[in-house]
């Protein structure tokens, strides 16, 4: 069964709904699934409140969940989801598809903050902006995402994978400060332009940077010239990179890949290979 | 308001009552021998177990410290929220919960008082009013003393009237409960950047050794007559080897004991019962511990039983804590209260599979289990060092069965595993025993009177549980007993029923317990004039801001006693 929601009013007030999430939904009668749990604001509603919902018998075993309308303060939509789909045809709010460990989510619209957070598996792809915190855990954990794949067509805020130890970020816009800050582990590849102080205190894994990027931090060391990067099997990008080693503070050894057309300010590092 | 509870099957260790079927009158807040059967509410306890409001004598729930601990971990609380309810206050959990929180999480589980360990001075109006703070359960804090000035220069120049003087001013000023030492010299000498490595290592600048400390103390609080012993953390906690300390410790107030009365608590055991020579070679010392405390009357301890689980470990020993962060690389924070003592915070996650902290399990329960008297093992988490106070239902069952400990001994480290002692325990504690190390035996060893049994007089503090002894054998059914733990049928507090079937029916204030020393004569000019001075040279704060009055206390239930000097 697919299930599509359509929020009956403008929310003004920040909504928290864990219960979209298609393990939930799967089984359930249209009239369980209205009955379903959710907080707006301070008070607790049931789904069938806010939203209109509407059930569609299709032969697929895991449910595809569509909301259609803007549900930028619908928190935690997919928290924790092991299979299905959910898409979203508009902007979704925090915290989506937190500690995620399988199937798919999709929005065709901008995402807020720590979407994907502390993820396991499973794929989330956005196709326009992220907020701050893609893929990072919460304030003060240092849990980060720990497998699967997040995709964003848009640009992403700062502080995309803090902490990430496996799986994969690609940002084909530009990435805000401190990408992959505190890293030990997994790939994040910015297609654009990226903020100062990428890697910051990164230990291990892999930061690639196609576009501009102000300045390396002083505590990266340069390691060679690459004429390709590979992001992950079968998207290679062709072009001679920078690659520096670091975050020489944390005794790190996370590889910093910066493209080196677009970054001519960095070529006095090539008198030190 | 008067209360009769019928027909449950009554587990009260102090009164000699092993689980035989009676009723229990309630009037004003308190036990007695019988009510008006018609006007009285009853509660139909039949096929449950009734025992006296559990009693936690180390819980680290209000302070400076505590509070440190809730800032430094926004992660901790993220996914344990509690909304409110038309009696109860939000909050927020896991580890280091809100002050509501811990209040209504202690009465679900059925428990009524609670003791918070570690009050610097210097922080007490802050412990008090989240003290304060904390609903439904009585409360007290024991002030650091160990590591204060005043005291370390008394006993170095043998002036022991003086320093129990000075401990009863410190007391009522505090507004505290006990004594407590936390690595005695080692707070100071962190000042310094140091610490002391055994019982006989000087304190920088004092030249007083532990040894003087904790004796001197001891011999105080004997002066004192204060109703609880003093209350040590012990030297090189946390240290591989360092049960050797901690017999140490224990031996060297030996002589102090009279009358076979306990004259020391050690408390969190389990951290100062770490055999080998590093931690590779890292075993458990609680088979030697145990033989020294089967063979001595003069000792009461708690366990500070490790849970697998995230939590925040935090105590005053500020060398300790520095230890820990350099060997987990966790975040931390650390603190040196002046002319006080220390403090220090890191993030802490036992995992299962760790050789070193699925020992430290088994150390916890090696003790409880291997220490015949359970009057002198008392059960704690140290929360949270060793794991949230919401795991007792857990601890509980493990000391219930042996299928329990089995079924965990099989997920922990292969290593550990086979190094543990807990295979060959077969003991298995009744719910007679179990009412001791929760509660009775807490009472005695803190001297409260009026809590932890259901005798006339007593204070109407009770848990019902929905568990039948007689129909269940809790060895096999562990996980009822687990169940019926996590929510207390009834917890029932001064009077109140406070709690139903694990929710919490009503907000109540519970009271600030703190002792009220009443020395021969009275000395305070001469404390006065001579600290006056002292805080003028050394504190940031003015001697008249320092004491905390009795109006500073919700609800203030100070305790006299007698000094002897």
């Amino acid at each position: 069964m697919n299930v599509n929601l359509y929020p009956l009013k403008e929310f003004k007030l920040p909504i928290v709904a864990e219960c979209i999430n298609p393990d939930i939904f799967q089984g359930k009668s249209l009239k369980e699934i209205e009955a379903l749990k959710i907080w707006e604001g301070n008070k607790q509603k049931r789904l069938g409140e806010l939203f209109k919902v509407e059930a569609v018998e299709t032969s697929f075993e895991a449910p595809v969940i569509t909301i259609h309308g803007n549900v930028s303060r619908v928190r935690r939509i997919g928290v924790g989801m092991k299979s299905g789909e959910i898409v979203v045809k508009g902007d979704a709010g925090m915290h989506l598809g937190e500690e995620m460990r399988g199937g798919k989510i999709t929005v065709y619209g901008n995402v807020l903050g720590w979407a994907g957070s502390m993820m396991k598996g499973g794929t989330i792809e956005i196709y326009g902006n992220a907020g701050d915190y893609l893929g990072a855990p919460y304030r003060g954990s240092t849990e980060g995402m720990k497998g699967g794949k997040i995709i964003v067509h848009g640009n992403v805020g700062r502080e995309a994978g803090a902490h990430m130890r496996k799986g994969i970020i690609k940002i084909y816009g530009s990435a805000g400060q401190f990408a992959g800050f505190r890293m030990k582990g997994g790939t994040i590849y910015v297609q654009k332009d990226c903020e100062s102080r990428a890697g910051a205190c990164m230990v291990d894994g892999t930061i690639v940077v196609g576009g501009h990027i102000e300045s390396v931090m002083p505590t990266f060391t340069i390691e060679g010239l690459r004429k390709r990067v590979k992001i992950e099997e079968g998207e290679i990008v062709e072009a001679p990179f920078y690659l520096f080693i670091g975050d020489l503070t944390e005794n790190g050894h996370g590889r910093l890949f910066i493209a080196k057309e677009p970054n001519p300010h960095l070529s006095h590092y090539e008198k030190f290979l | 308001m008067e209360l009769l509870i019928r027909n449950g099957f009554v587990y009260d260790p102090i009164n000699g009552v092993n689980g035989e079927k009676m009723d229990i009158a309630v009037k004003d807040g308190k036990i007695v021998e019988k009510v008006n059967e018609r006007r009285a509410k009853k509660i139909d306890a039949t096929g449950m177990t009734i025992m006296p409001g559990g009693i936690d004598i180390h819980s680290h729930i209000a302070g400076g410290k505590v509070n440190a601990g809730r800032l430094l971990r926004p992660e901790d609380h993220f996914k344990d929220v509690e909304p409110k309810t038309a009696v109860t206050r939000s909050g927020v959990g896991y580890s280091i919960p809100s002050t509501f929180t811990t209040g209504y999480r202690y009465a679900r589980m059925g428990w009524t008082t609670v003791m918070d360990p570690a009050m610097p001075p210097l922080e007490a109006k802050h412990t008090h009013e989240e003290l304060s703070d904390t609903p439904i359960i009585d409360k007290a804090s024991y002030p650091l003393l160990g590591d204060w000035w005043f005291v370390l220069e008394y006993l170095r120049d043998g002036k022991i009237e003086e320093c129990a003087r000075h401990v009863a001013w410190m007391i009522k000023a505090t507004k505290g409960y006990a004594i407590k030492l936390v690595n005695p010299g080692g707070l100071e000498a962190w000042g310094f950047g140091r610490n002391v490595e055994s019982i006989d290592d000087p304190v920088p600048y004092f030249g007083i050794t532990p040894r003087e400390i904790i004796r001197g103390l001891c011999k105080v609080n004997k002066l004192l007559n204060l109703p609880h012993t003093i209350h040590v953390h012990t030297n090189n906690l946390g240290k591989p080897g360092n049960y050797v300390t901690a017999i140490e410790t224990m031996r060297c107030v030996e002589d102090l004991a009279e009358d076979g009365k306990p004259a020391i608590h050690i408390t969190h055991c389990q951290f100062c019962a770490f055999k080998g020579d590093d931690w590779r070679t890292f075993e458990s010392g609680a088979e030697e511990i145990a033989n020294y405390v089967n063979a001595h009357s003069h000792v009461t301890m708690d366990m500070g039983q490790v849970i697998f689980t995230d939590t925040t470990t935090m105590t005053a020993d500020g060398p300790f804590q520095y230890t820990l962060h350099m060997l987990s690389g966790n975040k931390w924070t650390n603190h040196d209260v002046e002319t006080e003592t220390s403090a220090g915070i890191v993030p802490f996650h036992y995992r299962r599979k760790s050789y070193v902290h699925a020992t430290q399990w088994s150390i916890g329960l090696e003790l409880a289990l291997l220490i015949k008297d359970p009057w002198k093992i008392l059960m704690t988490t140290d929360h949270p060092n060793g794991g949230p106070f919401i795991a007792y239902p857990r601890i509980v069952a493990w000391l219930m069965s042996r299928k329990a400990r089995e079924a965990t001994l099989k997920r922990i480290n292969p290593k550990a595993r086979s190094r543990s002692l807990l295979p060959s325990i077969d003991r298995e504690l009744d719910f007679y025993e179990i009412a001791i190390v929760t509660r009775a035996g807490q009472a005695k060893a803190l001297g409260l009177k009026n809590k932890g049994h259901l005798g006339v007089g007593a204070d109407a503090d009770i848990a019902i549980y929905n568990f039948n002894p007689e129909t269940m054998d809790p060895s096999k059914k562990y996980k009822a007993v687990r169940r019926a733990f996590k929510r207390a049928a009834y917890t029932i507090k001064s009077g109140h029923v406070v709690v139903k079937d694990g929710e919490v029916l009503k907000h109540i204030d519970g009271a600030t317990m703190w002792v009220d020393v009443q020395l021969r004569e009275p000395c305070e000019i001469e404390v006065n004039e001579n600290m006056k001075r002292r805080f003028k040279e050394y504190w940031t704060v003015e001697f008249e801001n320092y004491p905390v009055s009795e109006d500073y206390l919700a609800v203030s239930h100070p305790i006299p006693v007698k000094a002897d000097v």
